[in-house]
């Protein structure tokens, strides 16, 4: 099982580079158990989606 | 759609692109240039643009590109100094010795009520702002102009460890801001 710190690298990995198949894995199972990596995740993917927008406001 | 209905439109949307070549140049004299090249490019294609899309996407895209230009050059003359590599430090500070977050992070809700504060834009762009050159100028590359990561490395010349701790303190350095600058606040909900 992942420790948070573990869950939060790849949570932050996966928006640069293709996770493997072994690490998805991981990474889905330990987000099915832990509230606080979920909402790490859904930041992340907040920030992306932000940054994105700016130039089309 | 008339040229002078066309110039017009251009006008329009002219303080949009500067305050995003600042952003991302983050010197008022090549957002300058850079927009200039844009405008200037988007005349002589006039042609080209076939009204399918809207104009202001089709002029953001040009200016993505002349913005990546510059990026280019600029790289090739100032390269970026490496990031130290002490990045267990980086995350060691936010969690317990066991592993567990040291704090929480916060529920920030649902991002489109967010999206849909002007003020909110205000505050994402005063943390772009307040990151240190180096990693505001990967993380833009990689998140303004989508290039994929081994394409920055490669561009910047800087190792692909030292690109993924570079983009890796840049999220976490919004991610900290935002939260105490926005959602911290209160105002998300």
């Amino acid at each position: 099982m992942k420790t948070c710190k573990e869950a939060h690298r790849l949570v932050i990995e996966g928006q640069d580079r293709k996770l493997s198949l072994m690490e998805r894995i991981a990474l889905r199972a330990h987000l099915m158990m832990c509230g606080a990596c979920r909402r790490f995740e859904a930041q992340v993917q907040f920030l992306r989606e932000a940054v994105r927008r700016l130039p089309g406001r | 759609m008339t040229e002078a209905e066309f110039q017009a439109e251009l006008n329009r949307i002219r303080p949009t692109l500067m305050r995003f070549a600042v952003l991302q140049l983050r010197d008022e004299q090549s957002a300058e240039d850079a927009v200039q090249d844009t405008l200037l490019a988007a005349l002589e294609g006039r042609e080209r643009f076939s009204g399918r899309s809207q104009l202001k996407t089709w002029v953001v895209s040009i200016l993505r590109n002349k913005i990546v230009d510059r990026i280019r050059q600029r790289s090739r003359e100032a390269p970026l100094p490496e990031a130290g590599d002490n990045e267990a430090e980086d995350f060691d500070a936010l969690f317990a010795p066991d592993g567990h977050w040291a704090e929480t992070p916060a529920d920030w809700g649902d991002p489109d009520r967010s999206f849909e504060q002007g003020r909110f834009f205000e505050v994402l762009e005063l943390c772009m702002k307040a990151l240190p050159e180096n990693l505001s100028r990967v993380f833009l590359m990689r998140e303004v102009l989508e290039m994929e990561t081994e394409e920055i490395c490669k561009e910047l010349a800087i190792s692909s460890s030292n690109c993924w701790v570079v983009l890796y303190r840049a999220r976490m350095r919004l991610r900290e801001c935002l939260q105490l600058k926005w959602f911290g606040q209160g105002v998300e909900a």
